[in-house]
């Protein structure tokens, strides 16, 4: 493989598009706070307002650490994903790993209340959040990697992922059903998808998974690689299949899960970065793909969110609908251009 | 050099096919032959004879249903993947899954069993590479993307990756399907360079009867009900090739050492 010496500018370019964006990403939101105001409050003594204080440290500083986490953490999921699958359509969302994940939180929040008291706060702590979400993605992720062992076409991994996405939302509209108004308004609003609104406890355990995922990703990169040239030559060079296949399941689930459980099913971000960074990265080898994916997932969440918050106004979109409005035809547009797509 | 007496692959009444769940499916059988360091053994059959079934089995790719293999005197299920790997490299019939790697970073792949945890070159690694992008003659195609090559160029660059990962036996699966006349003659005269010069062991399968028994020092040939191992004259002298196909359609021809269509309609 090439050595990451040749993309070095392209490194150094896309970290400093990423603090451009994160300090865009502070300055910009419902309450307008000084430039000058927010290098002080972080490197200073302090903003000279104590709101915008608390509003920086408390809101916008873990909404912007989330979006990055995210972004990144989705992207470097769908990379994994279409490398295992050897399908340039897979992603956490289309392979029905978001829905799984949903399903395990729609199950905790909807049936947390059928336990009722003291019960029901402890289980919707989050950290049983995060596992019930990693469980659920694990689960359809072992699901589809089963049924793809015996169905070969890559077609039909996509549709197998998509009947998973349906059954586990028929599962919650069972579910929804014998729930109260109260725990279904709850559920509702974690699936429009929000980065904002996070404690600082539920970021550090974000962040701890994220960097749980990321090891476990970075530790199979020798092995992604010799995938590219699919199982049996893999195989042939010393690849032990389903250890390799079960450490890349569980990063998967791992990256997909915690971050589904906090921001809620995002679209788009997993299934199109992988392929706007091989359009200026022109390399296969994970040991470059991986920094790069993440840093632009991290970067174009970041643009997205900020596009989300409507600065200047107190109205905030969901941010599901942003990346679906911008991932959406990015993958119609690289489909069309190159006919058929590459990973 | 010492010429070493034991073969660098024993195959002993070898039976190969599929575990059902109802039992065993057979695809053929009392399979024996070895292969002698620094040869070339050619395998010939009908199609649907077991010849892929045979590759794979060999390559450790799906379990055998009895017998055994044995790769230098050892078991080949006692082999760690990476030390199979280092004895043994193929070169298979289906593309690699991504077109978008770079020939050199096929070809680099092929160091895998070699390089470190992160897959890093080392300068032995990228003189194994330059090696075997030299002698099949791709060096041009370095940079180039795999969705960019014919098929005959994609088949010498599968050949570059498996000679990288530098192993003393290459088996290569049906090497010269869908390629043109000169790139079948290119690709036998590699094999036969790779043994004469390199002292590689190679066995590949092939339907190139003619252009095998010209070329290859053993032959197995798989007929169905038997397993025949010879070098080509003692097999065409034993009438072996006569079974291979019906005979009412094609006919061996024992003096040029070739198959004809028989006249009669």
């Amino acid at each position: 493989m090439n050595s990451t010496g040749t993309y070095k500018i392209h490194f150094v370019v896309l970290t400093f598009l990423l603090l451009a964006a994160f300090f865009l990403n502070l300055t910009l939101g419902s309450v307008a706070i000084p430039f000058s105001e927010i290098l002080k409050s972080f490197f200073g003594s302090g903003a000279s307002k104590e709101s915008w204080n608390y509003i920086l440290l408390n809101y916008r500083l873990p909404k912007a650490i989330t979006a990055m986490i995210t972004g990144g953490g989705l992207s470097v999921a769908g990379l994994l994903m279409q490398t295992l699958f050897r399908n340039p359509l897979a992603g956490p969302y289309v392979l029905g790993i978001s829905s799984g994940a949903g399903l395990g939180v729609a199950i905790l929040v909807l049936g947390a209340g059928a336990l009722g008291g003291v019960f029901a706060t402890f289980l919707l702590s989050p950290w049983s959040l995060v596992i019930v979400a990693g469980l659920g993605s694990f689960l359809v992720l072992v699901a589809v990697m089963a049924v793809s062992m015996k169905i070969k076409d890559t077609m039909s991994i996509l549709i197998i992922g998509l009947m998973f996405g349906s059954l586990t939302s028929a599962v919650v509209a069972v579910l929804s059903y014998f729930s109260n108004a109260q725990q279904l308004q709850q559920y509702i609003f974690w699936s429009f998808g929000s980065l904002g609104n996070q404690s600082w406890e539920r970021v550090w355990i974000l962040l701890f998974c994220f960097c749980a995922g990321l090891l476990l990703s970075v530790l199979s990169g020798k092995s992604l690689n010799s995938l590219l040239l699919g199982e049996n030559y893999a195989r042939s060079m010393g690849l032990r299949l389903k250890r390799t296949t079960l450490l890349l399941i569980l990063a998967t689930s791992i990256l997909a899960g915690a971050i589904t459980a906090f921001a809620g099913p995002i679209a788009f971000v997993g299934l199109a970065v992988p392929h706007l960074v091989r359009q200026v990265f022109r390399t296969a080898n994970h040991f470059i793909l991986i920094p790069a994916v993440l840093l632009f997932g991290s970067f174009l969440m970041l643009l997205c969110d900020t596009v989300a918050q409507l600065p200047f106004s107190s109205y905030t979109l969901p941010i599901n609908a942003i990346t679906s409005i911008i991932g959406a035809p990015v993958v119609i547009w690289l489909l069309v251009r190159k006919k058929k797509m590459f990973f | 050099m010492k010429n070493n007496p034991s073969p660098i692959l024993t195959v002993e009444n070898l039976s190969v096919g599929y575990q059902k769940s109802n039992g065993k499916l057979i695809i053929a059988d009392q399979i024996d032959f070895h292969l002698d360091r620094g040869t070339l053994t050619a395998l010939v059959g009908a199609n649907g004879i077991g010849k892929s079934t045979l590759v794979r089995t060999l390559t450790a790719m799906q379990p055998r249903l009895g017998g055994n293999i044995l790769i230098c005197g050892k078991e080949l299920k006692s082999f760690s993947p990476v030390e199979l790997a280092r004895k043994l490299s193929v070169v298979l019939t289906e593309h690699p899954a991504s077109k978008n790697l770079s020939v050199f970073e096929l070809i680099a792949l092929g160091r895998q069993p070699h390089t470190n945890w992160m897959g890093n070159l080392t300068p032995a690694d990228r003189e194994a590479i330059d090696f075997a992008m030299e002698i099949t003659d791709t060096l041009v195609l370095k940079e180039k993307k795999c969705y960019e090559l014919s098929d005959g160029q994609l088949q010498r660059v599968a050949i570059a990756r498996a000679l990288s990962q530098d192993t003393p036996i290459i088996i290569l699966d049906e090497p010269t399907t869908h390629l043109d006349i000169y790139h079948r003659a290119y690709i036998f005269k590699l094999m036969r360079k790779l043994v004469n010069e390199y002292r590689k062991t190679i066995f590949f399968s092939t339907h190139e009867i003619d252009l095998a028994i010209q070329l290859s020092d053993k032959m197995v040939v798989m007929t169905g009900e038997e397993t025949f191992f010879n070098t080509p004259c003692a097999l065409i002298d034993n009438n072996h090739f006569n079974h291979l196909f019906p005979e009412d359609t094609i006919q061996f021809d024992k003096v040029n050492g070739r198959f004809g269509i028989r006249d009669r309609m």
